[in-house]
């Protein structure tokens, strides 16, 4: 998708794969056939740039033709360089600035408590976003409003565009900054699908807001992106995305599907 | 104008219309960023608590939660000084409340001068022109309590998103009641030929003074009142100055990017007159009273009388 568009970020959507993949397809309750069912919960991608990864799960999941996704930014396609909210269906949100998701959804999340509606957001967040002040407004305002019907989840693949996220600003420790911000917070491999599944199911009944810091590997699965920030957003040419699937439909991957039986 | 009438600010019109509003639809919902006494949205906060929204100081996060609230289906009325509304957050506005086109109304009080003694960090006088780059941005900037409490209650129907404009200052009644709505938002109220008197917030009512001293100096001033800054009514301004053969702008903002440029653009494409813009010249404000900054900045209907005489001295 991203060699055949000539740009994008696959390093940031590969490290978020395994989450994504678990959300769609083993912890949301949502429905294709109507992506506005009002009972759904609510999948936010606050970091937009990783946008292929949303695009792949929602085009496996039946809100569009998988065949879209190779027209990933072209002139006439509804995939954009980052999501917009009225041009693909199951986007929840335009996203693309980063740091604004996290707010965006807390504002969902009280319409939701407002409405009695059962669903519950799931947005996810990069390390290096969360270097955005207006995150710790959200982180604040969240445990403020007492919001129980909403999981951060942030993709802690620890680079960012200019190298180590420990050298560019250090945000670490996310886990004791989320929880002194008042979220019940947990700590996972976010590339072991096990792990993923577990804490998303088990945010659900979380007092309050619940954050996931799921260390990640970026680019992962592909052993030329791994931990490279120069991968970030560079699209990889022919011969190197024909390795990258050869790879990443290898066995590692398969195994841990089948440890969630989908 | 209703002259019977106490002067009363723009922003209490704004905080009883929303009242009105929360008594009437379920969905309205409010926020701020820590001034609701200020903005007036406190009033609502009274009434309605469960669909109150405080971000504390926090415009950015505010901005945002309005976006999403929005999303889920409320008609959200988001409140803060402009210079806080349109600058602080603007990111925020332009990507999740403007690019799609979600129904968040941002009511900003304290716009432009008269926010007085605070000085210029509190100043707004780039909101105007801040708003009216953002695509699908409604920019509206009433002239008297009426008309503000007319654009409230008529905000509630738009589909889009949309800047409001209040005050601080008590200022004149014009409209004698609440008007059906705001119109094609170019309003002219004194018709004239020799010409046209475009302003908007606290300048129409100068204005309309200005229109009457020029009256004893044998000029027949237009007045027209341009509560809708974005989209302009372009008929009704080209209109006007095809009759009367040049204008003058007259408002509480920069004379870069506001209600001069947007009547510019208009004349520059259909209808090319002299204009003469009044407003903030390309300068930050201070502290002061704010008649006496309205003074300084040259503000005043005396500024408004010399300029109209100025253009047709001259030609």
């Amino acid at each position: 998708m991203v060699t055949a568009a000539g740009s994008g970020h696959p390093g940031g959507s590969l490290s978020a794969a395994d989450i994504v993949a678990a959300l769609y397809f083993q912890v949301l309750q949502h429905n294709p056939a109507d992506p506005k069912w009002p009972g759904r919960d609510r999948f936010i991608l606050s970091k937009g740039h990783c946008a292929p990864v949303l695009y792949a799960a929602l085009a496996r999941s039946g809100y569009f033709p998988v065949k879209d996704l190779v027209n990933l930014r072209q002139i006439d396609c509804h995939l954009q360089g980052h999501p917009d909210m009225h041009k693909t269906p199951g986007v929840e949100i335009s996203s693309g600035s980063l740091g604004q998701g996290l707010s965006v959804s807390i504002g969902m999340a009280l319409a939701m408590r407002l409405d009695n509606l059962p669903g519950r957001i799931f947005t996810l967040m990069g390390d290096g976003e969360s270097q955005e002040g207006e995150v710790w407004e959200a982180a604040m305002a969240a445990s403020h409003y007492k919001l129980n019907n909403l999981t951060a989840i942030i993709d802690a693949n620890g680079l960012q565009i200019d190298g180590f996220t420990c050298d560019v600003m250090n945000i670490e420790p996310l886990p004791e900054k989320f929880a002194a911000f008042g979220w019940n917070t947990l700590v996972i491999d976010g590339n072991n699908m096990e792990q993923v599944v577990d804490a998303l199911e088990r945010s659900r009944t979380a007092a309050g807001p619940a954050a996931i810091i799921a260390r990640t590997v970026k680019g992962k699965g592909v052993s030329y992106m791994e931990n490279n920030a120069g991968w970030h957003g560079k699209a990889p040419k022919a011969g190197e995305a024909e390795q990258a699937l050869a790879e990443l439909t290898g066995e590692e991957i398969r195994e841990s599907r089948e440890k969630v039986g989908s | 104008m209703a002259a019977e009438l106490k002067p009363r600010a723009t922003r209490e019109a704004y905080g009883e219309a929303l009242l009105e509003l929360g008594a009437r639809h379920p969905e309205v919902v409010a926020l701020d960023a820590d001034l609701s006494g200020s903005t007036k949205s406190g009033n609502f906060a009274a009434a309605y608590p469960q669909r109150f929204f405080n971000a504390g100081v926090a415009e950015a996060n505010m901005m945002n939660m309005a976006a999403g609230l929005a999303i889920g289906g409320k008609i959200p009325y988001a409140s803060t000084f402009a210079v806080f509304a349109t600058g602080r957050a603007f990111d925020q506005v332009r990507q999740s409340i403007a690019q799609p086109r979600l129904p968040v109304r941002i009511c900003a009080s304290h716009g432009g001068l008269t926010v007085g003694e605070d000085g210029c960090t509190h100043q707004s006088i780039e909101d105007i022109g801040l708003m009216r780059m953002l695509p699908n941005m409604r920019v509206v900037v009433p002239a008297d309590f009426n008309q503000t409490y007319a654009a409230v209650i008529e905000s509630y129907n738009l589909p889009g998103p949309m800047y409001l404009r209040t005050g601080r200052p008590n200022v004149p009644f014009l409209y004698e009641q609440v008007p059906e709505g705001l119109g094609n938002g170019c309003d002219i109220l004194k018709e004239g030929s020799d010409i046209s008197i475009f302003a908007c917030g606290i300048m129409v009512a100068k204005a309309l003074e200005a229109a009457r001293r020029l009256e004893k100096r044998d000029i027949d001033a237009e007045v027209v009142n341009v509560s809708i800054i974005k989209p302009i009514d372009a008929d009704t301004v080209a209109g006007s100055l095809s009759k009367t053969g040049r204008a003058i702008t007259a408002e509480e903002h920069s004379i870069i990017g506001g209600l001069g440029d947007a009547v510019a653009e208009v004349a520059a494409e259909q209808c090319p007159v002299r204009i003469g813009r009044l407003g903030i010249k390309d300068t930050f404000g201070k502290s002061g009273h704010p008649d006496q900054l309205l003074e300084e900045f040259h503000l005043t209907v005396a500024d408004l009388v010399n300029l109209a005489q100025d253009m047709q001295k001259s030609e």
